[in-house]
This record gives C-alpha cells, sequence and structure tokens, in this order.
C-alpha cells in the first residue's frame, strides 16, 4: 500500500497526458456526432447509416482499433507527406473519437426522435424557422439525453486511452502496461486507480452538468463545464511545457527485457546530457516501423525477428551473414542505423535440467536424435507450429515419444517436477538461470539467431553524440548478465527490482 | 348590396400523400368575422385542410388566399403570426415559462412582449397573471390549452384556426373553454375556422357548419339549417347524434318528474 502512496506523486504527467487525448478524443466526437445527429432527425437514411457505423467500430476491439491507425496513417503519408504523424497522439486520438462516437450519436438521435411530437407542430405553428426549432427547442429538450451520451463516452474513452501506450501515446496506461509485464502490481494498482478516479470525477462533473441543464438551473450546469474546463486547460498547459525536438525516445515491447533495456539505453544518454523520453510497452508490430518513421529514435530487436517478418526469409544463413544482410537492408530501405549487437540473444532454444541432461549423456541437441522416442518435449502453446521447431525437428531428426503445451509459466514447473524432460525456452529468460538449466548447443545451426541489436531511427543516425554515448553497449551484454536482470524484475520475492534498478546492476556488471 | 371579399379563400385545394389523397379540390369562401366550424369523421381531410391554410401542409393543387394573397407566397413566420393555431397536442414548450410560451411568437418576430401584455392576454383565457412565472408542468391539462389560446392570440392574429382543440379536455373544461372562445372571437373580431369531429360542439359554437367526407366538402349549412334536416346524408347523419342524445335526455328528464 506504501508502494503505492509513493507512486502515485510520479504520475502526473502521464494523467496530464490521459485528460488531454481524452477530453481531445470526447470533443472531436462531439463535434462530429451532433452535427450527424441533426442530419439524422431529418433524413432516416442518414439515420440507419450512421448508427450502423458507429456501432461496427464498436465491435473492434479497442487495442486493434488503436493498432490499426498506424499502417493507415503510414499509407496516408504519401498524400500529406512525411510530416504526418504516424504514432502517438494522432492515431491514438482517431481511434478513440471513433470509440466515443456511438454513445454520443445514438442518444443525441434517441433524444430527438422522442421529442413530443405536438411541440415539434407548436414550434412550426408559431413560425419558427429549421433553425430557430433547432435552437429554440430541438437542442434544449434533448440536452439531458446527449449529455448522458456523452458521460458514457466519457466513460469509455477514459478507460480505453489506457491502451494509447501500445501506439506510443504517453498515458495512465504506462504504469498499468510496465506493472503487468514486470509484475509490479503496485504500479498496475496505481495506474489503475488514478484512471478509475479521472473516470468518475469526469462522469460526476459531467453529471452536474446534466442535472442543471435538466432543472434548467445555470449556475449549475456552468459551475461544472467551468470545472471540466479548468482541468482540461491545466491538463494542456503542463502538456505544454517541456516539449523538446532534442529529446531522444526510447522504445519497449512488452517484455521485462525491454524494460529494462531501455533503462540502461536512457541512463548513458542522460549522462551524455541527452532529454530522454521512454515510450514503455509499445506494440510488437509498430516498433519497427515507428522507428523506421522516426516516430521513435532507438529501439533493441533482435535479427530474427526482423529476418521472418520484414525481410520475409524462411532460410538460414546463419548468425553473421543474418546479421550483415539485415544492418546492409535497414540502411537501404529504412535509413534505420544498426548500431551493433549487444552481445547476448534472445532466441528459442531446448532447455534441460542439469541432472537429466547429466544423467542422459545430452549436451547438445545432436544427442537427442537417439534418445528422443523416449523422452517427453514440453513448448509454448504455439511452439510446435512455428518454422523454428519445424526446423530443428528435421535438422536433428527429432522424434519426440510425447509432445505437451504449457502456458510459459508452467513449462519450467514441468520441467523441475519431471512431466517433461525437454523445453522450449527463450534464451536470455531469468528462469534459466534461477533454476540452473542447461541449454542444448545446437551444432547444425539449425534455430535461427535472435541476436539483440540496437536500431538508430533515420532522424538521429548520425548523431555523433548519441553514437559515441551508445557504442560501448555494443557487445559488452552477455546472456548471462541479461538473464540475471531479467530474473532480477521477473521474481516475485524481496530482491524484486525495477526495471531502473535491474538497468543500474546491468551497467555496473558490464563494466559500464 | 356589395359582400366584402372573404378573408379566407380555399381555391380548388387538393392534398396528396403518396397514393392517398386527403383532400380532394376543395372550393370555399370564408368571410371574415365569421366562426366556421369544419366537422367530419376521422380521415375525412378536416385537418389537413385547415393545416394548408398556415401551411403546414403544402396543397399538391390549388392554393389557399388569406387577404387575397397566396398563403404559400407569405413567408411562414410573418404568416403564422397572422394566423393563430390552437391544437389538440396543445404543445406548450416545456422548457419555457407560461409568459415565454405566449410571448413565442412576437420574440421571433424580434418583439419582447411587456409584462403587462402577457398579464393581459393570461386574463383573456381567465388566468391569474401569477401563472406567468409557472411551468407548463404545474398546470392541469385546461389551463395548458388556456396558455395555448393566448398563445395563439399573443401576436394579435386576424384569424385564428384551431383543431380538435379541447379534443383531450374533460367535458366541463370543455365547455367552458368552448364558450370562453366563442366569447373571445365576438370581443377581439376574430375570424375562427374549428376542425371538430364533436357536432354538438360544432352546432353550439359556429354560425356555420362544414362538413367534410372521404376529401370532399359535402354540406356547407348553418346551425339551424343542419337541424332542420339539410346538408344530405353524411351531415344529418352526424347531425343525428346530438339530436338523438338530446331527445333520449329529454325523455329521461320527463321519467324523472314521477307518475302521470
Amino acid at each position: 500500500m506504501r508502494e503505492i502512496w509513493d507512486i502515485l506523486p510520479g504520475l502526473g504527467d502521464k494523467l496530464a497526458a490521459h485528460v488531454v487525448l481524452s477530453a481531445s478524443a470526447i470533443g472531436l466526437a462531439m463535434l462530429i456526432a451532433l452535427p450527424l445527429a441533426v442530419w439524422a432527425s431529418r433524413s432516416p437514411v442518414i439515420a440507419r447509416l450512421s448508427l450502423s457505423l458507429a456501432s461496427l467500430v464498436q465491435t473492434i476491439p479497442a487495442l486493434a482499433l488503436l493498432a490499426l491507425f498506424f499502417p493507415l496513417l503510414l499509407s496516408l503519408r504519401s498524400v500529406f507527406g512525411e510530416g504526418l504523424p504516424t504514432l502517438g497522439f494522432l492515431p491514438a486520438l482517431m481511434a478513440l473519437t471513433l470509440y466515443a462516437l456511438l454513445p454520443i450519436l445514438r442518444n443525441a438521435v434517441t433524444a430527438q426522435a422522442n421529442l413530443d411530437p405536438g411541440v415539434l407542430e407548436a414550434a412550426d405553428g408559431v413560425g419558427m424557422t429549421r433553425w430557430q426549432k433547432l435552437a429554440l427547442v430541438e437542442a434544449p429538450l434533448s440536452a439531458p439525453f446527449i449529455m448522458a451520451g456523452i458521460r458514457t463516452a466519457s466513460v469509455w474513452t477514459i478507460g480505453a486511452a489506457t491502451l494509447a501506450t501500445t501506439i506510443g501515446q504517453p498515458s495512465l496506461g504506462d504504469p498499468i502496461f510496465a506493472g503487468l509485464q514486470t509484475q509490479n502490481w503496485a504500479l498496475v494498482v496505481a495506474g489503475c486507480l488514478v484512471s478509475a478516479g479521472l473516470a468518475l470525477v469526469a462522469d460526476w462533473l459531467l453529471w452536474w452538468v446534466e442535472r442543471g441543464i435538466d432543472e434548467r438551473k445555470r449556475w449549475k450546469w456552468a459551475a461544472a463545464l467551468m470545472a471540466v474546463v479548468a482541468g482540461v486547460t491545466g491538463a494542456l498547459a503542463s502538456q505544454a511545457e517541456g516539449k523538446d525536438r532534442d529529446t531522444i525516445i526510447i522504445a519497449a515491447k512488452q517484455f521485462s527485457e525491454q524494460y529494462i533495456l531501455a533503462q540502461l539505453i536512457g541512463q548513458r544518454l542522460e549522462a551524455a546530457g541527452y532529454r530522454v523520453e521512454y515510450r514503455d510497452g509499445l506494440g510488437s508490430a509498430v516498433v519497427h516501423s515507428a522507428v523506421a518513421s522516426s516516430s521513435i529514435d532507438i529501439s533493441v530487436d533482435y535479427t530474427g525477428t526482423i529476418w521472418t517478418n520484414y525481410l520475409k526469409r524462411t532460410d538460414n544463413p546463419g548468425r553473421e551473414a543474418m546479421y550483415r544482410t539485415i544492418r546492409d537492408w535497414e540502411m537501404r530501405e529504412n535509413g534505420v542505423r544498426v548500431l551493433g549487437r549487444l552481445g547476448f540473444e534472445n532466441a528459442y532454444a531446448f532447455a534441460m535440467r542439469q541432472d537429466r541432461a547429466a544423467a542422459l549423456g545430452v549436451t547438445s541437441l545432436a544427442d537427442l536424435t537417439a534418445k528422443a522416442p523416449r523422452l517427453t518435449i514440453g513448448g509454448d502453446p504455439e511452439f510446435f507450429e512455428r518454422p523454428e521447431w519445424i526446423a530443428v525437428r528435421d535438422a536433428y531428426g527429432l522424434g519426440f515419444g510425447r509432445s505437451r503445451n504449457f502456458a510459459p509459466t508452467f513449462m519450467y514447473n514441468a520441467l523441475q517436477s519431471g512431466e517433461a524432460d525437454v523445453i522450449s525456452a527463450y534464451t536470455s529468460d531469468g528462469r534459466i538461470a534461477a533454476d540452473k538449466l542447461v541449454v542444448l548447443e545446437d551444432p547444425e545451426g539449425a534455430l535461427p539467431s535472435y541476436d539483440a541489436m540496437l536500431m538508430l531511427s533515420p532522424r538521429i543516425a548520425g548523431d555523433k553524440g548519441v553514437i559515441a554515448a551508445l557504442q560501448p553497449l555494443i557487445g559488452a551484454i552477455s546472456v548471462e548478465a541479461m538473464r540475471e536482470a531479467n530474473l532480477a524484475v521477473d521474481r516475485e520475492d524481496a530482491q524484486k527490482q525495477t526495471p531502473k534498478q535491474a538497468a543500474e546492476e546491468l551497467a555496473r556488471k558490464a563494466g559500464l | 348590396m356589395e359582400t366584402p371579399p372573404p378573408l379566407l379563400r380555399f381555391d380548388g385545394v387538393t392534398c396528396r400523400f403518396g397514393e392517398v389523397t386527403a383532400v380532394g379540390g376543395v372550393s370555399c369562401d370564408i368571410a371574415a368575422g365569421s366562426f366556421v366550424a369544419l366537422v367530419g369523421a376521422s380521415g375525412s381531410g378536416k385537418s389537413t385542410l385547415l393545416k394548408t391554410v398556415n401551411t403546414l401542409v403544402t396543397p399538391s393543387a390549388g392554393r389557399v388566399l388569406f387577404g387575397g394573397e397566396a398563403v404559400t407566397a407569405l413567408p411562414p413566420a410573418r404568416l403564422r403570426r397572422r394566423v393563430g393555431y390552437v391544437f389538440q397536442g396543445i404543445g406548450l414548450f416545456p422548457h419555457f415559462s407560461v409568459a415565454e410560451n405566449i410571448a413565442i411568437g412576437p420574440r421571433l418576430a424580434g418583439e419582447k412582449l411587456p409584462p403587462e401584455r402577457i398579464a393581459e392576454l393570461l386574463a383573456l383565457v381567465e388566468l391569474d397573471p401569477a401563472y406567468a412565472r409557472r411551468m407548463p408542468d404545474a398546470l392541469s391539462g385546461g389551463q395548458r390549452q388556456r396558455v395555448g389560446v393566448a398563445r395563439a392570440l399573443a401576436g394579435g392574429p386576424e384569424l385564428l384556426i384551431m383543431d380538435e382543440p379541447f379534443g383531450a379536455l374533460d367535458p366541463l373544461t370543455r365547455d367552458a373553454l368552448g364558450r370562453k372562445v366563442r366569447e373571445l372571437h365576438e370581443t377581439l373580431g376574430l375570424t375562427t375556422v374549428m376542425v371538430t369531429h364533436d357536432m354538438a360542439e360544432a352546432l353550439l359554437l359556429a354560425d356555420r357548419v362544414l362538413v367534410m367526407d372521404r376529401g370532399a366538402l359535402v354540406a356547407d349549412e348553418t346551425p339551424h339549417a343542419l337541424l332542420a334536416g339539410a346538408g344530405g346524408a353524411v351531415a344529418q347523419r352526424l347531425a343525428s347524434v346530438p339530436r338523438e342524445q338530446a331527445e333520449r335526455l329529454a325523455a329521461l328528464e320527463g321519467l324523472g318528474e314521477g307518475p302521470r
């Protein structure tokens, strides 16, 4: 509980960003939905069409909707030029606006449809024009219902805005995603508390506006509205200061190693006098394009990932050739500078318990060929479908007696309890060190390599200061050191560290 | 003797809604100062015909002349100020006070009604001036329609058109408000056209009764002539209802006097 209180004051920035994003999305949604509702009240076709479209948007999971705007904006760059941001505020705003449309639109359309026909006839009967009717009768009578829609939209939007973290827009999702990944529950709870609190406050203030309009008490809705405006203005003001083009933005995907490395990079750059911002918890798919488009400046990516996902290659020319091909391809195609390899791999590997490996006399995958029919292999649910497994199976002629799927966490337990003899693992996973497992050698080179590489965006590809600050990291991080750091963050006991602490420790051990 | 030109003239008015012909070529003049009742069964087209006067309905063919001018040629806002409109739905604006409701017509024309004028209008419909500040939901049905009448009169109209104005009121209120409107018609020198399906109301209030049937005008008589049997089959069928009711009531009264 104490930890949560310690975290809360540090979330001011995220809160401000969250408020600005949510308020902008709701404001934009109102600008679109309200005229549309007026149009819909005069045309049943528009009413049906707009409501169906808004409902359709709701069926798309918010996370997917946010991610979809990245390729969309990327393709729009051919129209609007390279300056069009593809990550961060703009796509988050667009996705959340679409999301907020439905409740506002539906309430506004319903309110108009339910207006007393006698009142509308009277409006015509006393000689109102279309606009007078809208301004004097339809709008004021629909206002309480429309406000209820705006309230719903606000609560939804504030909740969904936490997901903006995944496309690089700072929000209260940052502590939630970071906490979930590093199992830092205080961080998760703090993020949720602030986000829920914000939703409650917004709902409460808008409720006052709604009541005020309904009861025709001007002071009531005016005061509540002023509180809303003041909150948004304050958030905007605090966001406006300290924006700096010289800031270096560092990405982290959604796992502990990425958080630690981002901190390590950031610490070195700060020591060299740079301002640094972190975009933690990014979706794996967007990081590469984000760096290529300079929406983000630095990331750590893995050779095998780039090789299969971006070069679309299925062959395995060997570790060195793969790295060199990728390095040249990145510079040629994207202007991205691969500064070098950090020194460790986060690859698929096969691990065994030390005693079991010794008893069977196994040190490499080649030794398994003869023994496999009597053994059980465990893998994560997708493992046996992946090209890495198929390559290994075919290269060594492995035919295991049994293969079982486990959730990653349970895979290690299964190995300990003897339910599996061999498991698929990630080479830099801290649990390999914690459980003192043997990673089997791969003499045929059947497993593609997953060397961790430092990637610099075109914007800073030639920045001598950055390069000088980061050059010492190249080749400096052994897989053992990375495993220890990962374990320090993943573990649940008293020795648990934050990614920042683990990064400091990692730097010290690497002699940096 | 020269007759004055009619205040209102229907000239071959036809209203079609898709396949349905609501009003099929009605022609008729209404003299200034007359109180005309437009009677007919549901769906006879009487309301539609009435709404062509203030252009809530535009005729598919024919025209409506008001003071010699085609109503469709007049700006709607100006026309509707000169034509007071009272209807069954009443349609008080629930977010306006009684005073604001009454003053809406002049307000739209850019004129602010002084409180004395509001009080005067309230007095016309026999409501206390204190009602001016009330909201419509604090009024009874009869009081609301009184405000509806006051609103229709606020602009100083020459013509008052009413569509089933007392249809939703209880019989006592209905009778009282009917008499009141007739009285206002006299004192303010109005021309009044009232649509009703209640022949008794028409016979008692109007000095001329038009009967409509399936979109056509089938009778145009004075109440006296109608009671005397004029106007044709449709009109007589409508007139027979109150006549028979009166006879039955009279018979009941006769029995009540005890054995003879």
